[in-house]
């Protein structure tokens, strides 16, 4: 179950990174969210650039990806990846959650 | 209950202040209650479709079938927008003002009415899928606590329902002679918001270039992550860390809107009689 769900997310990062070839912008950054926890909750990204999360929902309803910090707002559904463009950010710590769930799903960006 | 009080609260003031605007907007526009209720039931549907739909519509535009939906939804009510203000600015005043004597502009006004009925039926859609999708989870979650999470959303959409209804009384003891004014100017933001949104949409997945990540951050003042931030915002278009592009699409649509709702009446009618020139 658990490799099938990593080929899943592999297959998936595989088929968004293809298609969005983004010149000059570090690796994508792997979010899973499961049992409204986010794994890792606590991401180090270069502060004063770009960068692109992909989230992988492995809860069994809907989620919303949402930060008022990074400016997002997006559905997750279960199983699915969203890919997620944000920054470039000021070095600072950036809080994300999932707004149907706050108090249990939420994590930091961190802008180093 | 009051975190889904919260979350489905904040999602029908949104959409709320939205319909109330409208709604002000058309006083007047004869055999409009029709085409409101269309607008929110189309709304209510479309709302329901998209939530069922948005898992394809997720995976496609390369992963950002969302932003790109969002934003040609926008886009479409901008336009439906700026067709209402053009053509209150011609037939809006004698409306307003000479309630009696209509004739054609019946006609004319089921028109108007048809474009107002989109924004509305788009409003309810976008907010209403976000809501519809938090319910499901809610409900399928088999959860001990479903009752009180349900009864804290259907609060929630009362109370989301009361404030914009508040906001369409409260328009409406505006004088007559100033309600065109004052609701042209309301729908100009509104327009220049959403214009605003889409562009920050397109610009985040680099569709279009952004001319600046970030002009300033105005996040201590008010956050758009509050609840009276997000209102500023449904309202205003306010953002605390708008994009170059945001705040450019922002302005133009603001200013063709005001200049289309308050260019002179080229019509011959409308030098007649006792008008109010806003």
């Amino acid at each position: 179950m658990a490799s099938k769900a990593i080929y899943f997310r592999c297959l998936a990062v595989g088929v968004v990174a293809s298609l969005l070839p983004v010149a000059g912008m570090a690796a994508p950054l792997s979010l899973v969210l499961e049992a409204h926890h986010f794994t890792p909750d606590h991401i180090v990204v270069p502060a004063g650039s770009r960068f692109k999360l992909l989230v992988t929902s492995h809860d069994t309803t809907p989620d919303e990806f949402e930060s008022p910090d990074l400016r997002v707002e997006k559905i997750l559904l279960p199983g699915q990846t969203i890919s997620v463009m944000a920054g470039p950010l000021s070095p600072g710590r950036y809080k994300f959650y999932d707004d149907y769930h706050p108090e249990a799903a939420h994590g930091i960006v961190e802008a180093k | 209950m009051l975190a889904s009080f919260i979350i489905v609260f904040r999602e029908v003031l949104e959409a709320g202040l939205i319909v109330g605007i409208v709604m002000a907007a058309t006083a007047g526009v004869p055999r409009r209650g029709r085409y409101l209720w269309g607008g929110l039931f189309a709304g209510l549907a479309g709302a329901g479709l998209l939530a069922a739909l948005l898992g394809e519509l997720t995976q496609m535009f390369a992963g950002n079938g969302q932003d790109v939906f969002d934003a040609a939804i926008l886009i479409f009510a901008v336009l439906m927008l700026a067709w209402h203000a053009a053509w209150m600015a011609r037939h809006g005043r004698e409306m307003a003002t000479q309630m009696r004597d209509m004739g054609a502009e019946v006609l004319a006004g089921q028109r108007t009415m048809k474009a107002m009925a989109v924004v509305i039926a788009i409003a309810i859609l976008r907010e209403g899928s976000e809501v519809a999708l938090f319910l499901y989870g809610i409900a399928t979650a088999a959860n001990l606590s479903a009752a009180s999470l349900i009864s804290g959303g259907i609060l929630g959409v009362l109370a989301g329902g009361a404030v914009s209804w508040t906001l369409y009384r409260g328009l409406l003891a505006i004088p007559l002679r100033h309600l065109f004014g004052v609701t042209s100017t309301l729908i100009s933001l509104l327009a220049a918001g959403m214009a605003g949104q889409a562009a920050a949409l397109l610009a985040n997945d680099d569709y279009i270039p952004a001319l600046g990540y970030q002009l300033w951050n105005s996040s201590r003042l008010l956050s758009t992550g509050s609840i009276a931030g997000k209102a500023a915002q449904a309202l205003l278009g306010y953002s605390d860390r708008p994009m170059g592009i945001q705040l450019l699409a922002w302005i133009v649509t603001l200013c063709v809107l005001l200049w289309l709702s308050h260019r002179p009446s080229k019509s011959k009618h409308s030098s007649a009689g006792n008008l109010n020139h806003a």
